[in-house]
């Protein structure tokens, strides 16, 4: 529970990277470090939760590098709920990925288990980083070390893919984000997340929405349009890398890293009062229902999810924008609540590919009779992006919706409705085509069920994603926190 | 009178005696060891040297006893010390990491004559360091400039010798250059002892000569430096340079005319020239400017990997001009830490270039496909001393580049188009080092080149422990930053006489 533990939160995934790579002779020894590091990492993580709930607000300094920009970890409730989402969705993704890669010959596995163990270990970084400086050094690792899994095949397609990917995300990054870190050091004359903001009182007037500006798209990650283009990019890595990318880490740290801003650099208070940061929340709207639009038009199963996913991201960022406690939580909520349901849509899509080498919706007809699992989960994670009862998606557009109307933002709300309409209108036709449709003749049927970690994982990720509907309240207490010291009626 | 007080001076002295003794010596092999071990006594020094001048402020020595209006005298300060620790360590791992590199590039028989040339350039370099006037900064530039020739031509590859013509060529007219100033300056002054002259040239300023003189040095200097677009030298003499000197020659010999382009500017005339500052920046700023960014585009374009670092070399260069063009104690800080940095991140890179010629035998991109998956420590090491060439936080590139951008804020308006100018420049660096390492990893190989195939093991340790002296440096930059604020300031002391 106390602070020294923290660097080891990053070093024990970096240890696993270390051994994974001196084991890649012996698959069956790799495979196994990279399960027992994913579980030694998600228990250290966890033991940590109880007390970040208890008020505890661990801190650690490693370095100081330059005078006022000190290399930091420390834990509050939203970092806490991103390192416990990613480390345990990793142990699934990890008996997952066992499943996939052996069945699908993949080349190249021992670089995969290190890189993968790399970019868990950078998104920790980014979940305990307690400066916007110390967030921007494992923001980058998290981009190089991901580089490779996305480039997985190799072969030139792929590689102009993953050059798309790197390109948009260091791009940004360095030409947007770093000067807006650089910025809000030279006003603030620090860079440490603080609750209720350092930009108050240092910077006024429409330079507030250029700093936010700088911030939102400088995080490419958090994919809001026009910087999304990188995730689409970045389908032709192997589905469990599309996982990592969309529900474990990488996706996630960019709708994180945006949402502490938010909080923790202009604070909630001091932002809601700036008429200049308005803009984000229409560019967050647009994103949503343009991202869904898009997503009613495509042909590939993987590319579908893709932009489903940039529309959720927006409303993270949309929530987050609305500015009200209730919508606060919503938006940390969200982060996890997507994070299972995506997770389980892309598990079930990469079965999909496994078993039966299909990848275009129009090949899905009557799957459903041949995969009745991989289906039923599948069905799940739609009904959850959807945000239906009884899954988690509902708990987490309920909060956004409740603080949405707290604020009578009706921008925000009107967004949300029509985006379930699109979700649905996107979604439940695959859903029905996959259960109902007559198979057709030259579609090849000859198929089972994927192997059995694939199932095994996705089961889990589709069962925990209707748990998390009943059984929220912890995650629910420990985001409350975030907001405790907001009032909830903040506008003088 | 101490060993230790003669440190200044045994810098120059030890690898300038043990030079010719290495000529003697008839076998390549015992050759390159008595240099190895020599390097590493200056290595030696140049830390007992830097210790002291940390603990104790500058050393001033007089050569034979003689008081400076009439012998020789050395002073070092925190920035000499800084070069001094350049030199010396660029070459222990140039010799170290270059052994199999220069046994196949250097004939045998010649080697004894090879390394004695490259005793007498570090000899050279470090007197320049360690000079405290302005002629013997001249004797010892052109020391280091023939040795450097030598060094240049003395692989088996032909087109080296055109290379180290045109590099002739343009240094002599350099070193012209640099003398006719300080001849203006002599004339005015009566002295070349740098002390004495920041003090005399009080009564002098604005007269023509003077005027003249700082420009005639500026320039013959920027050449030296190969400061944008006076480059013209630089590419293919690094190129076609045996791989071991270019490594040796990346990390040193352009800093070495910077910092005499520096202590002229900051310890003479800084002070005394009315609006210096504005001058030098106007001059000094849109040069380098132009370089980061045209040098870096060109990089993108190369087909040969030590080319493309060339370039590179020539935009980072800018980097560190654009911070002393800034004129503020904040730029020349960054500009000294640049220096430091630059050269723990070129000397690394071109150490893993040295290893990939070993192997493929050639370092054109199209040889280099593939590279990657046959030597994966050295490229991984190559990668990371990459990200400290883009400035990467958590490398020591970051670092300068941050006190870079930060004396660029406080330089006015301007500041935020030279921000910009920084951050486009590190983009292309990403664009140029992904443009080889992805062929590097994802490429085919040649025919018949497939199988992995390390170099030796105490080869990929040291080039590992200088790529990890990168993120060392990144983490814990204390020494280098004790050593440029201690440069600053004396700098800046020394034209406030």
């Amino acid at each position: 529970m106390s602070a020294e533990m923290l660097p080891w939160i990053l070093v024990l995934p970096l240890l696993g990277a270390l051994a994974i790579a001196f084991c890649g002779r012996w698959p069956n020894l790799r495979e196994g470090i990279s399960l027992l590091t994913a579980v030694t990492l998600a228990v250290l993580v966890f033991s940590q939760a109880g007390g970040v709930m208890d008020g505890a607000r661990p801190y650690i300094l490693l370095t100081e590098p330059l005078p006022g920009l000190p290399i930091a970890l420390s834990l509050e409730p939203l970092g806490m709920m991103f390192a416990c989402l990613a480390s345990f969705l990793w142990i699934i993704n990890t008996i997952y990925s066992i499943g996939y890669m052996r069945g699908n010959r993949e080349k190249h596995q021992t670089r995969f288990y290190v890189c993968f163990a790399l970019a868990i270990a950078a998104a920790m970084g980014v979940a305990l980083a307690d400066n916007l400086f110390t967030l921007f050094l494992f923001y980058e690792c998290l981009t190089l070390s991901t580089y490779p899994l996305v480039a997985h095949k190799g072969d030139q397609k792929t590689l102009a893919s993953a050059r798309v990917y790197l390109g948009l995300l260091l791009t940004t990054s360095i030409g947007l984000l770093l000067p807006a870190i650089i910025w809000t050091y030279v006003t603030a004359g620090t860079t440490r997340f603080t609750l209720g903001g350092i930009i108050d009182g240092n910077l006024d007037g429409p330079a507030i929405g250029l700093l936010l500006g700088l911030f939102v798209f400088g995080i490419g990650k958090a994919a809001v349009m026009p910087v999304h283009r990188w995730l689409p990019a970045a389908m032709v890595a192997p589905t469990p890398v599309s996982a990592l990318l969309h529900a474990v880490a990488v996706v996630k740290a960019g709708v994180f890293a945006v949402t502490k801003i938010i909080i923790y650099i202009f604070g909630v208070d001091f932002l809601f009062a700036q008429p200049s940061a308005q803009w984000l929340q229409y560019a967050a709207a647009f994103t949503i229902i343009a991202a869904s639009v898009v997503a009613l038009y495509q042909t590939n199963l993987k590319r579908m999810l893709a932009y489903s996913t940039i529309a959720q991201l927006s409303y993270v960022v949309l929530a987050t924008v609305v500015l009200k406690p209730l919508s606060e939580v919503g938006a940390a909520l969200h982060i996890a609540g997507h994070a299972f349901g995506k997770i389980t849509l892309f598990f079930a899509a990469g079965a999909i590919y496994t078993a039966a080498h299909k990848t275009e919706l129009s090949q899905l007809a009557a799957i459903g009779r041949r995969m009745p699992i991989t289906t039923a989960a599948f069905t799940i994670g739609a009904l959850s992006m959807i945000g239906v009862p009884p899954t988690v998606g509902f708990v987490s557009k309920w909060f956004i919706l409740a603080g949405s109307f707290q604020a009578e933002n009706y921008l925000a709300i009107f967004t949300i409705i029509a985006s379930t309409a699109l979700n649905a209108m996107y979604f439940l036709p695959v859903v029905y085509f996959a259960w109902l449709a007559p198979p057709s003749p030259d579609v090849d049927m000859n198929h089972g069920e994927a192997p059995w970690p694939i199932l095994l994982a996705l089961s889990v990720t589709a069962t925990l994603t209707i748990v998390f509907f009943f059984f929220n309240q912890p995650l629910i207490d420990l985001e409350q926190q975030l907001v405790q010291s907001l009032p909830l009626e903040s506008r003088p | 009178m101490t060993l230790s007080d003669h440190l200044p001076v045994l810098q120059v002295i030890v690898p300038l005696l043990a030079a010719p003794l290495v000529i003697l010596l008839r076998n390549g092999f015992l050759a390159w060891l008595a240099s190895l071990l020599t390097s590493l006594c200056a290595l030696g020094l140049g830390s007992q040297l830097t210790a002291t001048v940390l603990a104790h402020g500058p050393q001033h020595y007089h050569v034979g006893g003689w008081a400076p209006p009439f012998g020789i005298s050395l002073s070092v300060d925190a920035f000499s010390a800084l070069l001094v620790l350049l030199i010396s360590g660029a070459s222990c791992l140039a010799l170290a990491g270059g052994r199999l590199s220069l046994r196949r590039d250097i004939d045998n028989r010649r080697a004894p004559m090879f390394y004695g040339a490259w005793l007498i350039a570090v000899a050279g370099l470090s007197g320049i360091a360690v000079a405290g006037d302005a002629f013997n900064v001249f004797v010892f530039m052109e020391i280091s400039s023939l040795a450097t020739y030598i060094l240049i031509a003395g692989g088996r590859d032909r087109r080296a010798l055109s290379a180290v013509f045109k590099y002739l060529i343009i240094g002599t007219i350099g070193a012209t250059f640099y003398l006719i100033g300080v001849g203006f300056i002599y004339m005015m002054t009566g002295t070349l002892n740098f002390d004495d002259m920041a003090v005399r040239l009080e009564g002098v300023i604005e007269t023509r000569p003077v005027v003249i003189a700082a420009g005639f040095i500026t320039i013959g200097l920027a050449l030296k430096a190969a400061i944008f677009p006076l480059h013209v030298w630089l590419p293919r003499a690094y190129t076609y340079a045996p791989n071991a000197v270019t490594v040796f020659i990346a990390a040193c010999s352009t800093k070495v005319a910077l910092y005499v382009l520096l202590r002229f500017n900051f310890a003479v005339f800084h002070g005394n020239l009315l609006g210096h500052s504005e001058l030098f920046s106007a001059f000094v700023i849109p040069l380098a400017l132009s370089g980061i960014l045209i040098a870096s585009l060109v990089a993108v374009y190369q087909t040969n990997l030590k080319k493309l670092l060339a370039f590179s070399s020539v935009a980072q260069v800018g980097y560190i001009a654009l911070a002393a063009g800034l004129t503020s104690a904040s730029g020349l800080l960054a500009a000294m830490l640049h220096m430091f940095n630059h050269a723990l991140a070129k000397g690394s890179l071109f150490l893993c270039v040295a290893a990939f010629a070993l192997v493929s035998g050639d370092t054109s991109l199209k040889r280099l496909q593939g590279i990657g998956r046959r030597m994966p420590w050295t490229m991984g090491a190559f990668v990371i001393a990459g990200l400290s060439l883009i400035g990467v936080p958590g490398t020591a590139g970051f670092i300068s580049k941050w006190y870079l951008i930060v004396a660029a804020l406080e330089f006015g308006q301007v500041g935020f188009l030279l921000v910009a100018a920084i951050v486009v420049s590190s983009l292309m660096a990403v664009a140029y080092l992904w443009h080889f390492v992805e062929g590097a990893y994802y490429g085919t190989p040649p025919a018949g080149e497939s199988s992995p195939m390390e170099v030796s093991l105490p080869l990929r340790c040291l080039i590992w422990v200088a790529a990890l002296s990168n993120i060392f440096f990144g983490l814990f930059p204390q020494l280098p930053l004790a050593l440029a604020r201690s440069g600053t300031s004396a700098l800046l002391q020394g034209g406030l006489y």
